[in-house]
């Protein structure tokens, strides 16, 4: 630049390059190439669940465009004369029809379904790991709090276009799932019927909702959630990825790959290789075989009938819930209105909506409650070990045991069959576990990671235990301890440990309730905390073990001590 | 038409009225329990059947069903409960009873098809039960699987599961799969009601729909599973566990992979 004063126009030379300096003179490509193209990503394997989420959600887009082209979302009556033997003849919805067509008639057709539903329950999997690496990692932290509201967004899209593409089929199993939620519905106080009336069009199961479930599902949804993927992503590159934490990376650097030309390479290689897994595990392994439960028909239910895996939470709670308690008390009220009684059946209303509230209220504002909790206002772009926010982790695995149990219980009669135990067992070992499961795992978890803090710092200073025992002159036995290389300690010292506040009284010598509260969540917080390494109680170890590296020459110092 | 006109206020009149009610409900009730009750016996056991059967019954059922088959606290009596009914319990391993427990297990068949027929003939010497089905009625080629699909929905698929995978019932009792059953015991099954499960008697499901079920079931099992492996017919539970531990396991796999050459 510093050279010449005038630009020089660039004469491509060759045939490619007339045709790129065409397009990029006017697209201005090699702008974004270049500012995009710089973009460093970390790398880690725990950094890659959010791509398969975006990878099995294009593959779903495209496997879900090509079962459009066959799939008819309508409810009228048809009977059945494709080529699945068990069922010609039958009496059935032209939405089950055409989704046997697409099964057995349609060249490749079932190998797409399979994929697509596959892919699904990949998709909503790989957004849960991809977020609960986000909550552990303390990824949510300033300047990333939005972006974790639009990731909890997006697991509530990916559960609503999953239970909609569910239902699509019109089998017995999928009708089965509708028929619970049209009953949750109803038993929402005063509107309830009114609501199911609405998206039913009617009484249950009506004519109207499998149209209505297919536009919200290839339409709405997947419209919602490609436009929060774009703003995802764009926050993802507005703020950085973050890291963990290691020599030269600090806060204010990203170490890793430019995304031209390694991480692309890489990215686009991952692509095929989730296609690929995905393509695989649906050529070989059956999925919702929507041929062995039939059409629907409001009056038989199949023992067996379980949502897919991530709505299953729900499903459990409900079977959880007890119906009554004792003999008298069965959660049912009548409330008296000015235009009559209504019912508010709460054996129904709790299970189905409060465990849902609890964890997505706590998922949405857990960034801020943990702001206000610490008082750190900092940006945080280098990442936590789990065990070094021994709360926080703590407080996850429970949140993650409750969700267990209560997925667990989803399935509690094939608990029951499988291992040869009472059913009723198996639900009130569940019951049980599903309040006190998530205490015990907080405890245990809490204490491993203290536990594990430990250890790193043992090993900081006294270095890794070899195995080898020494003998020195006197008879006395040593193990000796091998010092951590520069590369290790620095992972094993380099975070940030805060401790308990107490709450400080204003100038009238008085303390707040609110920072008395605050003081004592900050306590349940920070009470337990292993501080990290100093470099003078490093120096000092150091000293104190210099002797310890151990070659033949030292045995005398190690003698002398 | 006139006479009768003209003898309906016949003192009498009210008897024969109420004979003829009588006759109609109890001829109709008569001919609708004999439906109910099961064919003539299609094979015929001898006297030599009843008489070996008796001793081996003696040896290894009376202990809790009781000399004579009456009964004890242990276990129900026998009478009338059919040839069916020793042909299914004894011919597919549930008696004689390993354990005690909520419902008895199926286990090796303790008996050879000799000894268990003579055991039938004997309980069905006891009193009228329903008889072992004959073999036209179970030929699966003569019914249709699509009526019988429509039937095993409603009537068992909800303790059965609609694939006929089995199904979880209260207290550690349970509906087993019907996978490798034979015709004869799904047909015993239905007629006698063993364990939890109810009766159909021919009122309920006639045996030309009960010969539709068992269609149902041979041509499901035959055709195996079009889309691959089926991992156990489970639902979404088995496809669920499967997605998080294999599918997911790979993936975790690779990205380890993805990652480790660069660092």
């Amino acid at each position: 630049m510093s050279s010449s004063t005038t630009t020089q126009t660039y004469v491509p030379k060759t045939r490619v390059g007339k045709v790129t300096d065409y397009v990029d003179s006017r697209v201005g490509g090699s702008g974004i190439v270049k500012e995009f193209g710089r973009k460093i990503f970390p790398d880690h394997w725990t950094f890659m669940f959010g791509e398969v989420a975006l990878y099995t959600f294009v593959i779903l887009l495209i496997s879900g465009t090509f079962l459009t082209f066959f799939y008819d979302p309508s409810m009228a009556e048809t009977h059945y004369e494709g080529s699945f033997l068990p069922l010609r003849g039958v009496e059935m919805s032209v939405a089950y029809a055409s989704s046997l067509d697409i099964s057995f008639d349609v060249r490749g057709g079932l190998f797409m379904r399979q994929i697509h539903h596959w892919a699904a329950l990949l998709f909503v999997a790989s957004v849960a790991v991809h977020m609960l690496r986000v909550f552990f990692t303390g990824a949510f932290r300033r300047p990333r709090e939005f972006n974790w509201v639009v990731g909890c967004t997006l697991l509530i899209l990916s559960l609503a276009a999953g239970f909609t593409g569910y239902s699509l089929p019109d089998d017995l199993l999928s009708g089965n799932g509708l028929r619970i939620i049209d009953g949750v519905m109803k038993a929402i106080p005063v509107v309830g019927t009114y609501l199911s009336f609405f998206l039913f069009g009617g009484e249950f199961p009506g004519t109207m909702i499998i149209g209505r479930l297919y536009v919200l599902h290839i339409l709405l949804i997947p419209a919602v959630i490609l436009l929060l993927i774009g703003i995802h992503l764009f926050m993802v590159v507005l703020h950085k990825h973050s890291q963990f934490p290691g020599p030269g990376r600090t806060n204010t650097n990203v170490v890793g790959y430019p995304v031209g030309p390694v991480y692309a390479a890489k990215a686009g290689g991952f692509f095929f290789i989730v296609f690929g897994v995905l393509a695989a595990i649906a050529a070989a392994f059956t999925i919702n075989p929507i041929w062995n439960y039939g059409p629907y028909d409001p009056s038989p239910v199949s023992a067996g009938t379980q949502p897919d895996w991530y709505i299953g939470w729900v499903d459990g709670a409900l079977r959880l819930m007890p119906g009554t308690l004792g003999d008298n008390f069965d959660f049912e009220f009548m409330i008296p209105f000015p235009w009559g009684v209504n019912a508010l059946s709460l054996n129904v209303l709790i299970p189905a909506l409060v465990p849902a509230m609890i964890v997505f209220t706590l998922m949405f504002a857990w960034p801020w409650i943990e702001a206000w909790v610490t008082k750190d206002k900092r940006e945080h772009h280098l990442l936590d070990r789990p065990r070094n926010a021994p709360t926080r982790t703590a407080i996850g695995v429970a949140g993650v045991t409750f969700y267990c149990v209560l997925w667990a219980a989803a399935s509690s009669d094939l608990i029951a069959t499988h291992f040869l135990v009472s059913l009723n067992d198996v639900t009130y070992w569940l019951r049980f576990l599903v309040i006190f499961g998530p205490v015990l795992a907080f405890m245990v978890a809490r204490r491993i990671a203290l536990a594990l803090q430990r250890k790193d710092r043992e090993i900081a200073l006294h270095g890794r235990e070899t195995g080898r025992i020494v003998r020195l002159p006197h008879g006395e036995f040593i193990e000796v301890h091998e010092p951590v290389d520069d590369y290790k300690r620095y992972k094993l010292v380099a975070f940030e440990s805060p401790e308990v506040m107490v709450p400080a009284p204003d100038a009238d010598g008085k303390v707040g309730r609110l920072d008395k509260v605050h003081g004592r969540i900050s306590r349940f917080f920070f009470e337990d905390r292993v501080a990290p390494v100093t470099p003078k109680e490093l120096a000092a170890s150091h000293g104190d073990h210099h002797g310890e590296i151990a070659g033949a020459k030292d045995r005398e110092s190690i003698a002398s001590h | 038409m006139k006479a009768l006109s003209q003898r309906r206020r016949h003192p009498l009149a009210a008897f024969a009225l109420l004979l003829m009610a009588l006759l109609v409900t109890g001829g109709l009730y008569a001919a609708a329990s004999t439906a109910n009750e099961a064919q003539a016996q299609t094979t015929t056991f001898t006297a030599d059947d009843v008489e070996e059967g008796s001793k081996l019954f003696s040896a290894n059922c009376a202990s809790c069903h009781g000399m004579g088959a009456t009964g004890s606290q242990a276990a129900p009596s026998l009478v009338g409960v059919g040839a069916a009914s020793v042909d299914f319990q004894v011919g597919s391993g549930r008696m004689p009873m390993q354990m005690d427990g909520p419902q008895a297990q199926a286990k090796p068949v303790q008996f050879t098809e000799e000894q268990t027929r003579q055991m039938a003939a004997y309980v069905a010497s006891l009193g009228a039960g329903p008889a072992i089905p004959s073999e036209e009625i179970l030929d699966a080629s003569e019914g249709d699987p699509s009526a019988g699909g429509e039937l095993f929905r409603v009537n068992c698929a909800m303790c059965h599961n609609a694939a006929a995978a089995g199904g979880a019932l209260t207290q550690g009792k349970f509906a087993p799969s019907l996978e490798g059953s034979s015709e004869k015991h799904i047909y015993e099954a239905m007629v006698t009601g063993p364990q939890n499960m109810p009766v159909f008697n021919d009122a309920n499901i006639a045996p030309e729909d009960k010969q539709d079920i068992i269609a149902f079931l041979k041509t499901i099992e035959e055709q195996g599973s079009p889309g691959g492996a089926d991992l156990g017919s489970l639902g979404p539970v088995s496809e669920g566990l499967f997605i998080w531990v294999a599918g997911l396991g790979v993936i975790i796999a690779f990205t380890v992979w993805l990652t480790s050459r660069s660092s």
